[in-house]
């Protein structure tokens, strides 16, 4: 990684940001930096703008998101989180796992939209949870092997609410 | 065509030099133009005191194109060669019209071969008695009418527009307008997306701090964008829609609800003529429109084949037969909501836009979703306008100190064509623009040396679902084994919502490149030769005016790096300084001659020499903002 995005908000690299600085410096970039104010200026300007303005959304959504943050915080740090080599969760995860997709399954053929909106409620639950043990593991105790560990599991718990979505789209 | 001068962004022009900007509200039903006045946002009218332009172009007999209200009388009469709500065909081509049988136009597959662009180059064109017409020409004339009117009212040339399109537009729809707007002479400065331009209009209006939902439905195109605002700027936090659905589904409703009454006393009913279907269509608005304060409206006109149809719709039967439409906004709303994460009670208002949105089920539908009363304090057929001539006010820099700053977001996934035709996505619905995506292929054969890469847009999985926008080769990779290859492919999305692709294989020290806009129905050259020819004007003339361009563009370009050394020279060094000062006289120099061609290359080598210079301003300027920081000093 050659760009420290927390760098570019004004930010120390951590997992817990104050969210409110974040977007405040974003809008501070975005209002300096955004297309619309270059609109008459010459190509070099608008080549600059364009980069920095396409730089600093990327870096948002990196930042703004707890997984997205996660992982990127690991990669700062020499670790890559989520790999095709290394998929390895524990047990008790992956049983939790099957819990949550079969319930999803059962909703979605039963066409029970609220029991859909449920699981969503419960998976984001488990989710603040998770960002809560991040920021511990992350930020205080350094301990990047477990904070990868809580990361993918972030990520799933991502993965399955948007396919619950999916499912609720479907059945709208 | 127009040209920009070019400021410092941030420093004033010249206090005399307002410069003329419209916004422009391309409509399914009706178009109309704006502009910011004294500090006011007004609709432009014409000379009938019209605001409304309605989006009726007619091929007449004399070979004159008649555009408005008087193309709209004449639609019942011509109808082959009167074209109404051309927005629904914007960039789609015969295949996406799937009512046509109720169109009383004569479609004609689009035949283009060109391999390099996607289906959608099949873009359909209309027979008309001028010809055959793409709906990129249809759509020009009303520009054409919209501009002239503006230029008249505010005595000059104007020196650009933004052009507003349904949020929900894809790619071909967008490059299909922008192309319009070329054709009709207009600079495009911005292409603004509907319910954004609705939210500057109400929020400047209302100095509203909050969570917003503009649901917007038009004759033709429905939209939801949700957008927080906060202390000037309009941040879209999620959009969504149907770029087939509007004022105009209501109107076939009632139609064939009509047809469905004729039948019962007339049972041979024959196929109607094109002329009694636009007759009856034309009723079928009208009564749409009664019944929005009236409880009953009689339909009566009498068809060509003598049968007398007089049938009389309640506000309740609207309602029962349009129900099902009224609904199918509302899965649209839910999605949006869902993906902004937002629940209804985190909203603070509701805007209602377009001229559909007057019926009262339709509020009735959207106050019982959202649990408050919509607001509809800014009219719903002008708001677009007013909103977009806000915006083009600012970007031609009129106004200096706007604290406005727009957040958009592309309204669809972007992605590529895989093995067994399926769709990787690069870029999400709902990422705020600009944005620029890369992700890496590879090759499957070893050997291989050129790979088919297909960009398609859409939501779901397989491509055969998704709109294909464009297809090229990437040839010249070097021959390795399966895997070997690492084919970068970076999409972006530019502040329009425009896409461009560009792949390179870059495992080996060999570069090989190319750059893709998807083009729809016409190419670049074919713009460029319909523009020349519209000069109508002798070859001296023409050589005459490229040359005042070129020089008006090269002054413009020194004026602006000048001004840009004196404030920022100390962000170079004397040897950086002292080159771009050579560009510069090279290039004054050179715009004494009489050579356009020599005068343009000129000024691309002065931008090409300020490229550095400019990133590295825009770097100070965003450290500045950011209370001191250096982002030199951060490693970036």
């Amino acid at each position: 990684m050659s760009q420290n995005y927390f760098a570019l908000f004004g930010l120390s690299p951590a997992f817990d940001i104050e969210l409110k600085t974040l977007e405040s410096n974003y809008r501070k970039i975005q209002s300096e930096s955004h297309p619309d104010r270059f609109v008459t200026a010459s190509a070099a300007e608008k080549l600059a703008s364009m980069q920095t303005a396409t730089l600093a959304n990327e870096a948002y959504q990196t930042l703004k998101y707890p997984a997205n943050r996660a992982k990127y915080l690991l990669e700062l740090n020499g670790v890559t989180a989520v790999s095709d080599s290394n998929t390895a969760m524990p047990m008790q995860f992956l049983m939790q796992q099957m819990e949550w997709r079969e319930a999803l399954e059962d909703a979605r053929a039963a066409k029970d939209i609220a029991t859909l909106e449920d699981l969503h409620h419960e998976m984001q639950a488990e989710s603040k949870s998770l960002q809560a043990n991040l920021s511990q593991f992350l930020d205080e105790k350094k301990d990047y092997a477990t904070a990868t560990e809580i990361t993918r599991k972030l990520i799933f718990i991502d993965k399955v609410c948007a396919d619950i979505y999916k499912a609720i789209e479907q059945l709208e | 065509m127009a040209l920009l001068q070019i400021s410092e962004p941030g420093m004033s022009a010249a206090p005399h030099q307002h410069r003329l900007a419209v916004g422009i509200d391309l409509g399914t039903t009706n178009s109309l133009v704006a502009t910011v006045r004294s500090g006011m946002s007004t609709v432009l009218q014409d000379n009938f005191g019209h605001s409304l332009l309605p989006s009726v172009v007619r091929y007449s007999p004399n070979g004159e194109v008649i555009v408005g209200h008087e193309a709209q009388a004449q639609q019942s009469a011509d109808p082959i060669n009167t074209i109404i709500s051309v927005k629904r065909f914007m960039g789609r081509s015969l295949n996406d019209i799937t009512d046509r049988a109720h169109i009383p136009y004569h479609f004609v597959d689009g035949s283009s071969t060109d391999a390099t662009k996607g289906d959608t180059s099949r873009i359909l064109q209309i027979q008309t008695r001028a010809g055959l017409k793409s709906p990129v020409e249809i759509s020009a004339e009303i520009l054409k009418a919209l501009k002239a009117r503006a230029e008249k009212s505010l005595g000059g040339e104007l020196v650009g527009a933004v052009i507003t399109v349904p949020a929900y537009f894809d790619d071909a729809q967008r490059q299909a307008t922008k192309d319009a707007a070329r054709l009709a002479g207009l600079n495009v400065l911005r292409l603004l997306n509907e319910p954004t331009a609705a939210a500057v209009a109400y929020g400047l209006d209302n100095a509203s701090e909050g969570t917003f939902v503009i649901y917007d439905l038009g004759g033709g195109t429905f939209d939801v964008s949700i957008l927080r605002l906060s202390k000037g700027v309009f941040e879209v936090l999620a959009t969504n829609g149907d770029s087939a659905l509007g004022g105009d589904d209501f109107d076939h409703r009632i139609y064939c609800w009509v047809l469905d009454k004729v039948r019962e006393s007339n049972a041979q009913l024959a196929p109607l003529s094109e002329e009694d279907t636009r007759l009856l269509l034309t009723k079928a608005r009208q009564a749409k429109e009664w019944l929005t304060d009236n409880f009953e409206a009689q339909i009566v006109c009498r068809l060509s084949n003598g049968i007398v149809v007089d049938v009389t719709l309640t506000a309740q039967q609207l309602v029962e037969i349009t129900q099902h439409l009224v609904t199918k906004t509302l899965s649209p709303t839910r999605k949006a909501m869902r993906d902004a994460s937002l629940t209804i009670e985190e909203i603070n208002g509701v805007v209602l836009v377009g001229g559909a949105t007057r019926m009262p089920h339709i509020r009735q539908a959207v106050e019982d979703y959202f649990k408050q009363e919509p607001l509809t304090n800014l009219d719903p057929d002008k708001v677009v306008a007013l909103g977009a001539a806000i915006q083009a006010n600012i970007l031609v820099g009129n106004k200096n100190d706007a604290d406005l700053l727009l957040l958009d977001v592309t309204p669809l996934s972007l992605g590529l064509e895989t093995m067994g035709g399926l769709v990787e996505k690069v870029i999400q619905r709902n990422s705020t623009l600009p944005i620029a995506r890369a992700q890496e292929f590879t090759t499957y054969k070893d050997g291989q040396t050129a790979m088919s890469i297909h960009v398609v847009q859409g939501e779901r999985e397989l491509v055969s679902d998704c709109r294909s926008l464009a297809r090229f080769e990437l040839r010249g990779i070097p021959p390795m084994v399966a895997g070997a290859a690492r084919i970068r492919v970076t999409f972006t999305v530019d502040a329009d919502g425009l896409l461009s692709v560009s792949a390179r294989e870059q495992s080996t020290g060999i570069e090989a490149h190319i750059e893709v806009k998807p083009s729809y129905g016409l190419s670049e050259d074919e713009i460029t030769t319909m523009l020349k020819s519209s000069f109508n004007s002798a070859e001296a003339d023409k050589k005459a005016r490229m040359l005042a361009e070129a020089r008006v563009s090269a002054g413009a370009i020194i004026s602006s790096v000048k001004i840009a050394l004196d404030v920022d020279g100390n962000l170079l060094s004397d040897t950086e300084k002292q080159a771009i000062e050579a560009e510069i006289a090279r290039l004054e120099t050179i715009a004494l001659k009489d050579d356009d061609t020599a005068i343009h290359a000129a000024v691309d080598a002065l931008n090409h020499a300020t490229e550095a210079f400019a990133a590295a301003r825009m770097n100070a300027s965003v450290s500045r903002a950011l209370a001191g920081k250096n982002l030199e000093d951060i490693n970036l």
